[in-house]
């Protein structure tokens, strides 16, 4: 084409043409850095904005909740299961062998030292995000006496770990620390 | 291959999309190789930099239109959200809000450029009309956009604006009740005039389109109006002109950041600030800037009726403008009285648009009676008499001729001939 034939030209006898790659580089780079530095604000504004932020932790109130209840409460939009444990269901999730479980994780890492008859979990199912039942006493809680998952079947033991497909993870931990023994703030 | 487009292209990749789907063909035909009259000045840009407003407008609102509640008790404190919570809301808000501004900055500059070197005349006159209908869809868009942070100007505005359709007679209130969905405006107006001010600038990509369609037909205009008659007188578009336009588009960035930056409320109203109530009209009720002149022409006939068919004559005056101005020359470097004229004209409406911010009272109501009368005068007299008496002085022969022949215009083109096909 005329184009290439005349920067083939352009090379050889003009030294005007180092000096225009110069000047495209530079043009080039103004334009990529410009467009990165006006695609960052509208990126950003995509992510949580600081009300929502300032929403991000709750305290809740044990004293409510009898041996063998739970509760579950909307901690940054996600259910939060609060589980008051029997003293068998503690020695259940207690005395199970890593070996039976699909992710092993003995008891004592799931729960504060001292208070072993609270757990508190994220009530999402880790296989595609239902909400599994077992919160109430009346509800299925599968083989394992802790949660089953409507959606799929998956089921958890007492600890919150998952003993039954499909389900690959067991349930997630959220941030928490005890304000009293009868108080937790979450998050 | 038979019946397939046969491509140029060297890269193997982009010659089987072309070959399929010709669309570098089309991008190189319209933006690559595109013959364009080699004498542009800095008033071509106008076109361009609408477009890239219209782009950048289009994506913060999109942006904004996701933390926005189109209702009257959420809609002034979503704002607020905007602004304060969400990450770099400000600035989305802001280049949007001022965005408004520049866009018609540059549209007005754009049209003024049509008017000085007769982009409108034959055979432009439908590519011209089209313009004239991407104006009144903007501004119905502007309208509506104000309307949305439900302040006390966005209510009130809204108010006496859709209140103009109570001036004709009999189906008048109807109108009126029908635009709001209720008796006053309320909720279902918000909730309309956001959903329209989302609808429309995807309506006005779309005449735009034809905008530029009708110009690739025709081809541009350039400042000295006359026609190009060689490939001598024309420029590739790409780099001549996409560089050109690029310039054009960073000065037009630097004023916006200016804007959003320094002095992001200098083109708003302070009234805005206060939640809509409708229990109580602000002192001081005026629009946008940008529709001064049209709000001093309504207020400057002291008849209902008469006050809103003379605001959108105004524009509707422009639709017929190929065929008022009856001059067969069109750059008004070559029209002596014309060239005056123009800027008359131009005084006139900046004057007009001086009048529109102050109230209606004492010697504002003169000027703009004056002024009005010579918006309509230049259009409806001046313009159709001025093509008959005005003796135009001598064409270029050529394009190129004056900018690489160094030669003025040919002797023989002396006479005011209409300007022929080339």
């Amino acid at each position: 084409m005329a184009d290439s034939s005349a920067a083939a030209v352009a090379q050889h006898d003009h030294p005007d043409a180092t000096k225009r790659d110069f000047l495209k580089l530079v043009t080039g780079s103004a334009v990529a850095i410009g467009t990165a530095a006006v695609a960052w604000p509208f990126i950003h504004y995509m992510n949580p904005s600081r009300d929502v932020l300032a929403l991000s932790s709750v305290e809740v109130d044990l004293t409510p909740i009898a041996e063998g209840q739970g509760i579950t409460i909307l901690w940054q939009g996600k259910p939060i299961f609060v589980r008051h444990r029997t003293a068998k269901e503690i020695k259940e999730a207690e005395d199970v062998p890593l070996s039976d479980l699909i992710q092993p994780q003995p008891d004592s890492a799931r729960v504060k030292p001292g208070h072993d008859q609270w757990i508190v979990l994220i009530g999402i199912c880790t296989h595609l995000g239902c909400v599994p039942l077992g919160n109430k006493p009346t509800d299925p809680r599968g083989d394992w006496g802790g949660w089953f998952c409507p959606c799929h079947g998956s089921q958890y033991d007492t600890s919150g770990r998952v003993r039954h497909g499909p389900a690959p993870a067991n349930l997630g931990l959220p941030p928490y620390a005890f304000a009293s023994d009868t108080k937790v703030k979450i998050g | 291959m038979a019946g397939q487009h046969e491509s140029d292209f060297a890269n193997p990749i982009i010659n089987w999309i072309d070959t399929r789907l010709p669309i570098f063909t089309m991008m190189d035909k319209e933006y690559g190789s595109f013959p364009t009259p080699r004498n542009f000045n800095y008033f071509w840009n106008f076109g361009a930099l609408a477009t890239v407003i219209l782009m950048i407008m289009m994506a913060t609102g999109i942006m904004l239109a996701m933390n926005y509640q189109p209702n009257t008790e959420l809609a002034f404190g979503s704002v607020q959200h905007i602004m304060r919570d969400v990450n770099f809301g400000w600035l989305i808000r802001y280049v949007h809000q001022n965005g408004a501004s520049v866009f018609f900055i540059v549209t007005y500059i754009h049209i003024f450029r049509g008017l000085y070197y007769g982009s409108y005349k034959t055979p432009r006159e439908l590519l011209w009309m089209i313009g004239v209908v991407i104006l009144l869809v903007m501004m119905a868009t502007a309208f509506m956009g104000y309307v949305l942070p439900w302040g006390q100007m966005s209510y009130w505005g809204a108010t006496v604006i859709t209140n103009l359709f109570s001036a004709f007679p009999i189906v008048g209130q109807p109108i009126v009740t029908w635009l709001w969905g209720g008796f006053s405006v309320d909720n279902p107006t918000l909730n309309r005039f956001f959903s329209l001010h989302y609808l429309l600038p995807f309506v006005l990509v779309g005449v735009v389109f034809l905008h530029v369609a009708a110009l690739h037909i025709v081809g541009s205009n350039n400042p000295l109006g006359i026609d190009v008659k060689s490939p001598q007188d024309t420029l590739p578009f790409h780099p001549y002109y996409t560089v050109k336009d690029s310039i054009g588009i960073c000065v037009c960035l630097i004023v916006l950041a200016i804007l959003v930056f320094f002095a992001p409320n200098l083109l708003g109203d302070a009234n805005n600030f206060i939640p809509a109530n409708p229990l109580q009209t602000p002192p001081d009720i005026v629009p946008e800037w940008y529709f001064l002149p049209y709000y001093a022409i309504l207020r400057s006939v002291p008849n209902k009726l008469g006050g809103v068919c003379m605001m959108f004559g105004s524009i509707m005056v422009l639709f017929v403008l190929p065929w008022l101005d009856t001059s067969p020359v069109r750059s008004a470097r070559f029209r002596p009285i014309y060239r005056q004229l123009i800027w008359v004209w131009v005084v006139a409406v900046v004057a007009l648009g001086v009048c529109g911010a102050h109230k209606p009272e004492g010697i504002w109501v003169v000027i703009s009676r004056v002024c009005t009368l010579y918006y309509f005068l230049h259009f409806l007299v001046i313009l159709p008499i001025l093509g008959k008496f005005e003796r135009p002085l001598p064409l270029p022969e050529s394009i190129s001729r004056p900018v690489i022949g160094g030669g003025g215009p040919m002797p023989s083109g002396a006479t005011a001939k209409p300007m022929g096909k080339a």
